[in-house]
């Protein structure tokens, strides 16, 4: 079997078609003027021409799922005696997910320390990683919003991904990068890739400088504490949120979840759902008290996630891949780039002005 | 036009804690909303088709504070329904008026130039936008561009405000377009239509930017999509819960959408969320002959009770 692969334009739909036959297709496809990854089936158009609006966390960590169902039933012999019964559901099927972006597949490995790498690791979570191969089609050019480079990504980035795609004219060049993504090489549409390698590289390093890089001069960012713990900094920069939550659901590094009893007479469900921190209900506890009652100290608490405490529980690694997903598609344009521009070392003092590496225009 | 509006601007700093205004966004192709507190902060300003944002979303939450906010004709309306149902102080806003010639739909921009990155955008005197990509520069007219509420815009000059910036204009638009697409589309079989809806609702993710983004709802942190106790709504991703939290949202606003559209603007999704609103609207209008947001003296309908509605036949039995 040779090393790489090419799959011509016009066999596309057809590769991805062999692929459905044993495992489910994810992959970016357009409803409407919208990009929606979903499950791929006949009668879906692709669109691979922009990240899409939504990531492919879904796959893996799907908005809601079953952890298991329970059934209450009552003892024959002593009407007063309930037993409970209950299934887990843990058989997953082998998944594919096709044209994620370097931001997005990277996404995972930042769920991967919390879900798997640990003593006690999460059998849903795990259970579907496993089973499901990434595969990932570089960028050639940055969308709004973009900051992939500036927080250790960039538009070729392997980190993630199990075959890399790069897109020409005529085709795509496959590149398996692990173990698990050399099998995508076995469907009869792929050619022999190697002519394509070169060039493919090639365009691999061009595109890392077009992309955006706000936090230039310091390399990874570093959070000021002092600015970071300041209520009037918060207060000033998220005034315009409007706590909704939409960045959180379309984040392909937020992983944080609640769960509820879907119950009905005796039978029900126990259900894992995406949760947000930018949503009140977060972090309301039993007794009507809630520690961050405010949508600024619910920001705090989204910003130092993703480039704070990850960080320091995790080696530096910052929880955010830099998809830009959160400021393109945010009502009201909110930037967290902006924000942790601002906070980055403490030679910002706080005013009102952006720092200069953001500046925002004045249009007259 | 933005050099009146700082102006107006300079002119009420001294009277408010804080301005609600408009500054550039992340690339040019957006704005974003500003809250200005200091003076110097003016020169921060941006006025443009691009300002679609309805700020006076913001005013209840900040009911304790003075606030002076820039409205279009459409924003006005909003103030007006909020008075109507005591939702702010009226005499803690400064509302700084703007009579508007349409604003611009991001999203339909983006549709024109194949969503490449926008470089540069400027408008011309007469409706025409230049949009510049990497792969060249293309004008496009206003008309084109706008959300579908400026192609029937009733109140192009706010309702109330306590300054004008600029000339007040009269609309040149039929009454009758208003509701148009709502007709045609109730045309449709109800299957049509229950296939449409399914299609749309199908890949909302429940995220709320809609819910969170319409200044007329007021529930807030008790809305019925996530309380537990009493726990209506699943939280199961399902079609069925999604519908359901819709059709809420849309019947909590019976009467009172100010069709401000920006439920709309807000979803990441692309789902015409307004357009269900806007059904129930034209069925309030059509029942009760009221249209949210016009006159303060008004009251809701669905916020009185009379044992005979004068407009409404009661069935004799
Ligand atoms: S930052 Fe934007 S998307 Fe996130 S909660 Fe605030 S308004 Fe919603
Ligand atoms: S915080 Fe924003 S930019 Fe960062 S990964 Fe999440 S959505 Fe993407
Ligand atoms: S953030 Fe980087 S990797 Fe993600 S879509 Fe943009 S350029 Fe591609
Ligand atoms: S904004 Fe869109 S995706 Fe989010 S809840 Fe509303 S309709 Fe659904
Ligand atoms: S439902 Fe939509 S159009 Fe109506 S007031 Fe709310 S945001 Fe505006």
């Amino acid at each position: 079997m040779a090393d790489t692969g090419f799959v011509q334009k016009e066999k596309l739909e057809e590769f991805l078609r062999e692929l459905s036959k044993d495992a489910v297709v994810y992959a970016p496809c357009l409803e409407g003027d919208t990009v929606i990854f979903k499950t791929f089936d006949p009668g879906t158009t692709l669109c691979l021409d922009r990240p899409a609006n939504n990531p492919p966390k879904l796959a893996v960590f799907p908005q809601s799922e079953t952890l298991f169902s329970f059934k209450y039933k009552k003892d024959a012999e002593d009407p007063r005696k309930m037993s409970v019964e209950l299934e887990a559901n843990t058989d997953f099927p082998r998944a594919i997910i096709f044209g994620a972006r370097p931001c997005d597949a990277k996404g995972f490995r930042i769920y991967d320390r919390v879900y798997m790498d640990t003593n006690t690791p999460d059998p849903y979570y795990q259970g579907r990683r496993e089973k499901t191969m990434i595969a990932t089609l570089c960028c050639s050019a940055p969308s709004p919003g973009c900051f992939c480079v500036a927080v250790g990504g960039g538009p070729a980035h392997r980190e993630g991904s199990d075959v890399l795609i790069t897109q020409f004219e005529k085709g795509y060049f496959i590149e398996p990068v692990t173990e698990k993504g050399k099998t995508i090489l076995n469907a009869p549409q792929i050619e022999d890739g190697a002519q394509y390698a070169e060039e493919a590289h090639k365009r691999q390093l061009e595109s890392h400088d077009l992309v955006r890089n706000p936090f230039a001069e310091d390399g990874l960012p570093k959070i000021s504490r002092s600015l970071f713990d300041l209520d009037e900094f918060w207060e000033h920069v998220v005034s315009k949120c409007l706590s909704c939550g939409a960045c959180t659901y379309l984040c392909p590094t937020c992983y944080c979840f609640n769960i509820t009893d879907e119950q009905s007479l005796d039978i029900g469900e126990r259900i894992r759902s995406w949760d947000g921190c930018m949503f009140p209900h977060f972090t309301l506890e039993g007794s009507g008290h809630n520690p961050r009652p405010t949508k600024f100290k619910r920001f705090k608490n989204r910003v130092g996630h993703k480039f704070l405490y990850y960080p320091e529980k995790y080696n530096g690694v910052i929880a955010c891949c830099g998809c830009g997903r959160c400021i393109r598609h945010c009502p009201v344009s909110v930037d967290i780039s902006e924000i942790v521009s601002y906070l980055r070392g403490s030679r910002f003092e706080f005013t009102n002005e952006p720092p200069e590496s953001i500046g925002t225009d004045t249009n007259s | 036009m933005s050099q009146r509006l700082r102006e107006v601007i300079a002119g009420v700093f001294s009277e408010v804690d804080v301005v609600l205004a408009y500054q550039q966004g992340f690339d040019k192709l957006h704005v974003t909303p500003c809250f200005m507190t200091m003076p110097e902060e003016i020169n921060k300003l941006v006025w443009n088709p691009l300002c679609a944002h309805n700020l006076t979303s913001y005013l209840p939450s900040l009911k304790k504070k003075k606030v002076a906010v820039v409205v279009k004709g459409c924003d006005s309306r909003t103030i007006v329904q909020f008075m109507e149902e005591g939702l702010i102080n009226r005499e803690n806003v400064v509302i700084i008026g703007i009579p508007c010639n349409g604003v611009i739909s991001v999203n339909k921009v983006l549709h024109e130039t194949n969503h490449e990155p926008i470089e540069d955008i400027t408008f011309g005197e007469n409706g025409e936008i230049s949009v510049k990509t990497l792969k060249g520069e293309k004008t496009l007219l206003l008309s084109d561009v706008c959300p579908d509420k400026c192609k029937t815009c009733q109140y192009p000059t706010p309702i109330v405000y306590d300054r004008l910036v600029g000339d007040p204009i009269t609309s040149d638009k039929s009454p009758d377009s208003v509701y148009a697409d709502i007709k045609e589309f109730e045309n449709k079989t109800l299957e049509e239509r229950l296939q449409y809806w399914e299609q749309e609702f199908d890949r909302c993710i429940r995220c709320y930017a809609c819910r969170n983004a319409c200044p007329m709802c007021i529930c807030q942190d008790s809305c019925i999509a996530e309380t537990r106790d009493p726990h209506w709504i699943s939280q199961r991703s399902t079609l069925s819960e999604k519908f359901m939290f819709h059709m809420i949202h849309a019947l909590h606003l019976a009467g009172r959408c100010v069709e401000c559209g920006e439920c709309e603007r807000a979803c990441p999704m692309g789902i015409p969320v307004n357009k269900l609103k806007r059904k129930i609207n034209l069925d309030m209008k059509e029942l009760f002959g009221y249209e949210p947001g016009i006159n303060p003296e008004d009251k809701p309908p669905l916020y009185t009770f009379k044992v005979d509605e004068a407009t409404i036949k009661e069935h004799k039995i």
